[in-house]
């Protein structure tokens, strides 16, 4: 009974010892990370390794933030990359063609469209998420196909590759750009009725319905900020990289994958949060720069990122109880 | 809920539940048949019929260890890459000058060995199905492009041609191969006990655990039994090729999903059987087919498999909620 006490006047009322042992696993992860690549790699330790890290991080948080809140509901979100793709490339031909505005608009508004698709398809038409953004995956990659025409599209206008590529201080502009989103994201999870909207339909949907929680209406909207998120990613990669081509999102499902199962997300839903997965795009970047530094070839990546989501899934289930479903 | 398996199960016959519940695939195909031979005189000649039965081979020995797994509520997403390292790693040793049957051997072993991996992690420790064999498709299409460097194997020994030019007792090999894949799944299935864990792990694995009964090495078996079945489809495959890529299968099992759940399998409560899969092959490869005789780009042929697999899957769920 005091315990229970304490732990409601505690100032971390979330940080239950079930989810001290994600925390602690991933500080120790990214501490170990640090050391083995400083004595591997002299050049681990060097301001520009340090600002490339941070900077593919910050690309990675952005393309894994919407699916994060997908999987807090439970939910999982397989078209993030091929929405991406299909966003980045309605944008790249809008914006080199002179029209940046409208660019912009078309990339966020073909992002949200197939996120409300999604939505609709998981919630009214009652089909499991995993397969219905499957479904919506090849659609978007077909489109995106077809929209091509497989040409690639390259050299944006210098005012628009701001975004993906410019400085501010010394920082890189998609580092701030992730900052601001992780503030805003943090501050809709906690403390708006969407965001605990999202984590008590991932903790138990029927408590939620039952509730009087609109379920259907903010899972819709969970599954457009998704999309929408994605259209945003798209226009900051571009940016980024100042080319689109109808494969820019095909290798990027499972770092995102990877990056939320890396933050301590749950993908049984309810338990994580969008400052786990910051700390897991960060882990993810500085396992990329080391395989990079240490001249592992790029056919591994895959490799990489699918051992990593089944190890760092595995240790929760083992190490964490809450997050083990009944069997 | 009650869970006394399904009640209809017992009522009916194994083949004639699957025919009940699989109209999606057959309207699909009454439908694309008598449309594409109105259409076009080119479909309906025996050339054109041979080729759809030989493209559809591959896709039906895939979707016949699909469909065990989706009855388990799991899904696979890894065989098509295990398909394709098993082809890399066969071709890669039979032209170094390894025999055939040790590279027939290797290839196998390492299906089912993605296959436990999956079912392992799936069954044992409790992970989401989709992660796990999502995980599993990263690590298999890494060590297949490791293993070429991202090239072709190309320079195959003639007789691997056989796997796919091969002719038999008046029938092509793939044939015979996807009816020893089917008869060997229907016996597996309806005939021993591994086939009603199938459809038990469906229904209800609670149960089973509190039971006490073997689960977790029968659903182990299962994953394994689809990893298998990628592994011999990955002959059929490469020498259709005649050349292993390490991306030869990937999208080989969203064709396969699409044609199980067409073939009337649901994704809940292990309801469905592998006659409707195969219903579901023949609809999907004559959508292919056709698509193509109509001129149909491969990019348009990816965004209508997507919208047709977002349908029967509606479908599906339309017609749980009636049942």
């Amino acid at each position: 009974m005091s315990v229970e006490v304490t732990k409601l006047k505690s100032r971390w009322p979330s940080l239950h010892t079930d989810r001290l042992f994600v925390v602690v696993s991933r500080l120790i992860a990214l501490a170990l990370l640090v050391v083995v690549l400083s004595i591997l790699s002299p050049y681990f330790l060097t301001w520009t390794n340090f600002i490339n890290v941070l900077r593919q991080a910050s690309l990675q948080f952005m393309m894994s933030a919407g699916l994060t809140i997908v999987v807090l509901t439970a939910g999982i979100d397989l078209s993030i990359g091929a929405v991406l793709g299909l966003s980045a490339c309605i944008a790249a031909s809008l914006i080199t063609g002179g029209f940046m505005i409208l660019g912009i608009a078309a990339a966020l508004f073909a992002g949200l469209a197939c996120g409300l698709v999604n939505g609709m398809l998981v919630t009214v038409g009652r089909i499991p998420p995993f397969i219905a953004t499957y479904g919506t995956l090849w659609i978007a990659f077909g489109l995106g196909y077809v929209f091509m025409k497989g040409e690639v599209i390259y050299g944006l206008p210098e005012g628009f590759r701001f975004i993906g590529a410019g400085f501010v201080w010394g920082i890189p502009v998609p580092v701030i750009v992730a900052v601001a989103l992780l503030a805003a994201l943090h501050f809709l999870l906690q403390k708006t009725v969407l965001g605990r909207a999202i984590y008590a339909i991932g903790g138990n949907p029927d408590a939620a319905r039952l509730s009087g929680m609109p379920v259907t209406r903010r899972l819709i909207t969970v599954y457009g900020l998704s999309g929408l998120l994605s259209g945003f990613a798209a226009l900051v990669a571009i940016a980024r990289i100042n080319a689109a081509d109808s494969s820019v999102g095909e290798d990027l499902l499972l770092p995102a994958i990877a990056a939320v199962c890396l933050g301590g997300t749950s993908l049984f839903g309810g338990v994580g949060g969008i400052m786990g997965t910051a700390v897991g795009s960060v882990i993810l970047a500085l396992i990329v720069n080391g395989t990079n530094l240490l001249g592992v070839q790029t056919f591994w990546q895959n490799a990489v990122m699918g051992t990593i989501i089944l190890i760092s899934v595995l240790v929760d289930q083992l190490g964490g109880t809450r997050l083990v479903r009944d069997q | 809920m009650s869970d006394v398996a399904h009640p209809q199960v017992i009522a009916r016959s194994p083949i004639m539940d699957s025919i009940v519940r699989a109209p999606g695939a057959f309207y699909l195909l009454a439908i694309m048949g008598v449309a594409l031979t109105t259409w076009t005189p080119d479909f309906f000649t025996p050339a054109n019929l041979t080729n759809v039965a030989l493209q559809v081979a591959v896709l039906t020995i895939v979707a016949l260890g699909m469909t065990l797994v989706i009855l388990t509520e799991g899904i696979d997403l890894s065989v098509g890459a295990v398909l394709g390292l098993c082809g890399v790693a066969a071709t890669l040793m039979v032209t170094a000058g390894y025999s055939l049957p040790l590279a027939i051997g290797v290839a196998l072993v390492i299906g089912m060995a993605f296959g436990v991996l999956n079912g392992t992690l799936i069954a044992v420790a409790g992970m989401p199905p989709f992660v796990v064999t999502l995980g599993a498709f990263g690590i298999a299409q890494s060590i297949a492009m490791a293993l070429t460097k991202g090239d072709s194997v190309t320079n195959l020994p003639s007789y691997y041609r056989w796997f796919n030019d091969g002719v038999f007792a008046a029938l092509p090999v793939p044939i015979w191969a996807t009816i020893a894949a089917f008869v060997v799944t229907w016996l597996l299935l309806y005939r021993t006990k591994f086939g009603r864990y199938v459809f038990a792990i469906g229904g209800n694995r609670r149960a089973l655990v509190l039971s006490g009964t073997r689960v977790n090495l029968y659903h182990v078996a299962i994953y394994a039994y689809a990893g298998l079945l990628a592994g011999v489809a990955s002959f059929i495959m490469t020498a259709r090729m005649n050349a292993a890529h390490p991306t030869i299968g990937i999208g080989l099992e969203f064709d396969a999903i699409a044609a199980v759940i067409l073939g009337g399998t649901s994704f809940e409560k292990g309801r469905g059987g592998i006659a409707g899969t195969v219903v579901g092959t023949l609809a999907v490869g004559v959508l292919r087919n056709g698509l193509n005789l109509v001129g149909v780009g491969t990019e348009w042929q990816v965004a209508i498999v997507g919208v047709v697999i977002i349908f029967a899957v509606g479908l599906d769920s339309l017609r749980r909620l009636n049942a």
